[in-house]
């Protein structure tokens, strides 16, 4: 459909105003918002994802892109009266309790949900419990945790240990990140997968919770 | 004993846009494209009214620094500072932030929709804070020279709570001895400084041959900067 294949062009061109028109058209021509979606907006956003990764474009393109994408979802949103956008799942992320870094935690919701998911953004400073009580209570299939000093890498484990005794815990995925990190610590205190960046985040989601 | 406070004009740690774009994961060797040119623009630009830059620095002996350095008792077996503070000739302690207004713009860009805006003047502000260190460094070594204790031999190199096996928890003890509160910075209990863009930290001056070590230590493995080797580079040439 050319439509889409617009959408998606204009979206890796991170050009907002003609993501929203387009948008705007292809609703016009009563196309399905969940068809705009995948095969415009979110396709595009694979396509930026995978430049990125081979570094043909860097990060403000993708954030350019990502602000395109949440333009067209905001003309698709009030379509689904009653229902939200289709998503790949949901996430919950913050930046775990005595670190205030958030830049990064950003920087990987931003990408998640231009790849699709439901991101429950907790901002900073986020006490374990917390975590938990949002993951139970959105029926979320991710915890996302990030923490950039190895003073408040301990919390992770407490989130972990909480998610246990919960009973959430291998049912809800736990993923971590942040500068100081390791594949080898996140096994450690058991979470399911240490993520380097933003796009390792998404491919490491989509392959926990099955997404395609 | 010396302790300095002062406001120091943000023309002088003017970021390069190279570095911020460095910053943004952009190698020296790609040509930015058009629009991330204007983005870092407009981000150095930002830089340059919403940074509130500012120090404190404050001489002390070699006495005084030893328990700073072993701060909470967790700093690695063997770092390379064990050795250089033995065979220094004197320390000084210091602390800067280019303050919260700029953080708090980066906040508000993100939360905006303006990531991309946000992300390249949060690099900005790192690469700026990174410059008020250095300016502060320089300024400890022309007071140095002014003095007469700084030989030809000598140089001064700064090192971190967080580096070269030095744990980030010693801040709690630079901060009880400097007191950087007065400029504004706080340090929480996992010892992370408020205002996020803050350096805090010890200038050390010596021969400049103390300062030569090889980035083999355990810690070095887990290292995601090391910026010891620009570091030496620097006490070489300076
Ligand atoms: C949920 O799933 C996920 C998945 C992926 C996730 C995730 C969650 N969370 C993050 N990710 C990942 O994806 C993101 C996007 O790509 C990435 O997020 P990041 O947040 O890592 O990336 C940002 C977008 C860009 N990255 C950054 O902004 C951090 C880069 C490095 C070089 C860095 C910088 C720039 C700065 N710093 Co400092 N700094 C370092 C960093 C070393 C490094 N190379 O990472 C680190 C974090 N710093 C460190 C230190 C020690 C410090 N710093 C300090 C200061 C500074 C600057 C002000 C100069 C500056 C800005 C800090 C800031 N973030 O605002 C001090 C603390 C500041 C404070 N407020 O308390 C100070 C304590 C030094 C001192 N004594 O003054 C180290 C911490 C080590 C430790 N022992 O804890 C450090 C790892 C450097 C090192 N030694 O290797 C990934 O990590």
């Amino acid at each position: 459909m050319e439509i889409l294949n617009q959408i998606s062009a204009s979206l890796q061109e991170g050009d907002t105003a003609a993501v929203a028109k387009l948008t705007g058209q292809a609703v016009k021509q009563k196309l399905a918002p969940k068809e705009i979606l995948d095969r415009g907006l979110i396709a595009g956003m694979n396509v930026v994802g995978q430049k990125f990764k081979s570094h043909e474009i860097f990060l403000p393109d993708v954030l350019l892109a990502a602000k395109a994408m949440y333009a067209g979802m905001d003309v698709l949103k009030p379509l689904m009266t009653g229902e939200s956008l289709p998503t790949m799942g949901t996430v919950v992320i913050g930046t775990v309790h005595g670190d205030l870094h958030d830049i990064g935690k950003n920087l990987v919701a931003i990408m998640l949900r231009g790849a699709g998911f439901e991101v429950i953004d907790l901002g900073k400073d986020v006490p374990p419990e917390r975590f938990v009580d949002e993951a139970e209570k959105n029926s979320a299939q991710v915890i996302g945790m990030s923490a950039l000093l190895t003073t408040t890498m301990p919390v992770m484990e407490k989130v972990v240990e909480l998610a246990k005794d919960r009973g959430i815990y291998g049912k809800t995925k736990i993923i971590v990140g942040g500068a100081p990190l390791s594949a080898d610590y996140a096994e450690e205190i058991g979470a399911d997968a240490y993520c380097f960046d933003g796009i390792s985040a998404v491919e490491r989601v989509k392959d926990l919770t099955g997404a395609k | 004993m010396m302790r300095k406070i002062a406001d120091i004009p943000v023309e002088k740690i003017n970021p390069s846009i190279e570095k911020v774009l460095k910053g943004q994961g952009i190698p020296d060797q790609v040509k930015a494209n058009k629009r991330t040119i204007d983005l870092a623009r407009k981000a150095l630009s930002s830089f340059m009214v919403l940074a509130r830059p500012s120090a404190v620095t404050m001489e002390i002996t070699g006495d005084q620094f030893k328990p700073i350095y072993a701060g909470e008792g967790l700093n690695a077996d063997d770092t390379p500072l064990d050795d250089i503070i033995e065979r220094a000739d004197s320390f000084a302690l210091f602390a800067v932030t280019i303050g919260e207004t700029i953080c708090a713009e980066i906040g508000r860009l993100f939360e905006s929709g303006d990531y991309a805006q946000g992300a390249m003047l949060d690099s900005t502000a790192s690469e700026g804070t990174e410059l008020l260190a250095n300016q502060v460094e320089q300024s400890h070594r022309e007071y140095l020279l002014k003095k007469n204790r700084l030989a030809s031999s000598h140089s001064t190199c700064q090192f971190s709570p967080g580096y070269c096996g030095w744990h980030v928890s010693a801040q709690k003890k630079l901060f009880q001895t400097l007191r950087p509160e007065e400029i504004g910075i706080s340090l929480n209990d996992s010892f992370l400084m408020e205002p996020l863009k803050s350096i805090s930290g010890a200038i050390i001056v010596g021969e400049r041959e103390i300062f030569v070590f090889e980035d083999d230590f355990e810690f070095c493995v887990e290292c995601r900067t090391r910026s010891c080797r620009d570091r030496i580079r620097a006490v070489k040439e300076k």
